[in-house]
């Protein structure tokens, strides 16, 4: 809360000073230290993490638990599969939101404001009521995956990174956020550059695409962010351990070696380093989008 | 004639432009949930069956007694986690909305959990947990007290998934309250101060109020996302033990896609939906209330 420290004596501000101070670090320090004690277990030898009472820094650094981590389980490949699923949402979520969203903000046409009410009111279901039928309907889409065009005869787009792509292709949410920067965006350069004959598609594409870096960014990283850490909907869809994702692969190697701490704490961070980088580069369009999330309200 | 001809043309784009978006919203949601409603009167086993059984699911989910032990464990969940939820971000960024030195060090320090996934969230949690060297129970010991073993007693286990999901959830709730406490006007602080008023008050009678809007959003979320807790409990705990965090969505999961059961699953999901709409509308109720009294 701000205020004003004008009418209070010196010592009195030094006090509340520390007061926050020390009140700040003790919270911090708290949400912090899972990460940190994660951290040191994953470079410590075996016989200190089993170690009571605990010892905090271990007597020789050690990275045998990351190369027994990618030893046992292919988490590589897992890795792989995780950013290129990631990436593909990023892509297909910015493309089609930005394509959806300047249509809702800045095109005429009679159904806009009707269609995209039913978008936003969608957003309401909660996703276990899809999760079933979306399953059914990537297994029976007609022509794919060894279907006939009765849908029936294979097993459709189900066990392909398909089946996880083009469901979250085109987010509602994108298409909300994208909506609300187009709108504040000025109408008349899309005048002047028709009056100059150019495409609509050209119009969105060359003059009104660039000016939303800063949007675009924001809904990067979190439609990045949720593609990574996805979890029950790869789960069900992809069958082939090969197709599985880096949160599988670490879900199932925390289940199947419950006591091998060391590679399992350098499995996480290996499923966390990632998103970290991203944050440490675009913090300010994290903050920007949260931000945003609670003005919608 | 020319204006109407141009109209007719950025209209025909219009729609073409958000077609990509039209067809997916209607193949992978508006399909999905008529089927949802349809499967839920099947039998559906994916293998073979498909047929009309009427209001036999629905007849055999009221006398399922697992189904209704998760709905207990869930509603017990989300009654404890969204109010400690709503309480603990607001304290915290209420502590951290100052323009001190190394501000920005604490909110990030507070954000990072947010970062991480559910699962590797869980993961790291499964070790801090851990009974005999785990970072909690050994930090207890420091003051003498022997820790339970925390995911393994039915009496605990619900506690540590609230813990793991809290402290994921604390760091983005934390900036959505920190963005409404920069929207409330100083000129509202300063003439309370003038009235007299002290920190609590100003709390009670300004704070408060005016982030009500952000209150509304922050427990709506985590009202509809503590209802379909389902990563957490599946790492922490498999839902166990004996189905102590157990949830709706674990179960769905399971009685959809390892037992096949996907016409009752359907049915399942959608009780868990119309509990979702009841919470989700007595918290609007309750913001609603309080409305009137301040």
């Amino acid at each position: 809360m701000k205020s004003t420290y004008s009418s209070n004596p010196a010592y009195l501000r030094a006090l509340r000073s520390t007061v926050f101070y020390v009140i700040a670090t003790i919270v911090s320090l708290v949400m912090f230290m899972p990460f940190l004690w994660s951290v040191l277990t994953s470079l410590k030898p075996d016989d200190e993490i089993f170690a009571f009472p605990i010892r905090w820094l271990p007597s020789r650094f050690t990275l045998e638990h990351y190369s027994d981590a990618f030893n046992t389980v292919p988490f590589l490949r897992y890795f792989g599969n995780s950013f290129y699923l990631a990436i593909m949402g990023v892509l297909t979520n910015l493309f089609f939101g930005s394509l959806g969203g300047y249509a809702f903000a800045k095109l005429n046409f009679k159904l806009s404001k009707p269609i995209f009410r039913i978008l936003l009111a969608a957003m309401m279901i909660p996703g276990v009521v899809t999760m079933i039928p979306s399953f059914y309907v990537l297994m029976h889409l007609p022509f794919l995956g060894g279907n006939d065009w009765t849908g029936s005869g294979g097993n459709g787009l189900l066990n392909s990174f398909w089946a996880i792509i083009l469901p979250g292709a085109s987010g509602t949410f994108a298409v909300f956020f994208m909506r609300q920067f187009f709108l504040t965006l000025p109408s008349d350069m899309m005048e002047m550059a028709r009056i100059e004959g150019a495409g609509e598609f050209r119009i969105f594409l060359q003059i009104y695409l660039p000016l939303t870096k800063p949007a675009l960014a924001t809904l990067g990283i979190f439609t990045f962010q949720a593609g990574w850490n996805s979890f029950l909907w790869p789960m069900i869809v992809l069958n082939d351990p090969l197709k599985h994702t880096i949160q599988m692969g670490l879900q199932a190697f925390s289940y199947n070696h419950q006591t091998d701490f060391g590679p399992m704490m350098a499995g996480a961070l290996v499923a966390i380093v990632p998103i970290l980088i991203l944050f440490i580069l675009l913090q300010r369009y994290f903050v920007q989008g949260i931000a945003f999330s609670g003005v919608k309200g | 004639m020319l204006r109407s001809k141009l109209n007719g043309h950025q209209a025909r784009m219009g729609y073409l432009f958000i077609t990509p978006t039209i067809l997916l919203f209607a193949v992978f949601t508006v399909i999905p949930v008529v089927m949802a409603f349809y499967l839920s009167f099947t039998n559906y086993d994916v293998l073979s069956r498909m047929d009309w059984v009427g209001l036999d699911n629905y007849r055999k989910l009221i006398a399922d007694d697992l189904l209704w032990q998760t709905f207990r464990n869930v509603l017990y969940y989300t009654v404890i986690f969204v109010p400690l939820n709503i309480l603990t971000s607001l304290l915290v960024a209420l502590l951290l909305n100052r323009a001190s030195k190394g501000v920005k060090v604490f909110r990030t320090l507070n954000y990072l959990p947010t970062l991480t996934s559910a699962v590797a969230a869980a993961t790291v949690w499964l070790w801090v947990l851990h009974p005999e060297f785990g970072l909690l129970n050994g930090f207890l010991s420091y003051f003498g007290i022997t820790g339970p073993a925390w995911l393994s007693q039915s009496g605990t286990a619900m506690t540590s998934v609230i813990m793991v999901t809290l402290w994921q959830a604390i760091g983005s709730n934390m900036v959505i309250y920190l963005a409404g406490l920069q929207g409330v006007p100083d000129y509202l602080y300063e003439s309370a101060k003038l009235d007299g008023a002290n920190a609590v008050q100003r709390f009670r009678f300004i704070t408060w109020p005016q982030l009500r809007p952000t209150t509304f959003l922050v427990s709506t979320m985590s009202i509809i996302g503590a209802l379909q807790l389902f990563d957490q409990a599946f790492v922490l705990t498999q839902g166990g033990p004996a189905n102590a965090t157990k949830t709706p969505v674990y179960l769905i999961y399971q009685q959809g896609f390892n037992q096949l059961q996907m016409g009752y699953a359907s049915s399942q999901a959608f009780v868990l939906a119309l509990a979702i709409l009841i919470f989700s509308l007595i918290n609007m109720k309750l913001s609603k209330a309080e409305e009137s009294i301040v």
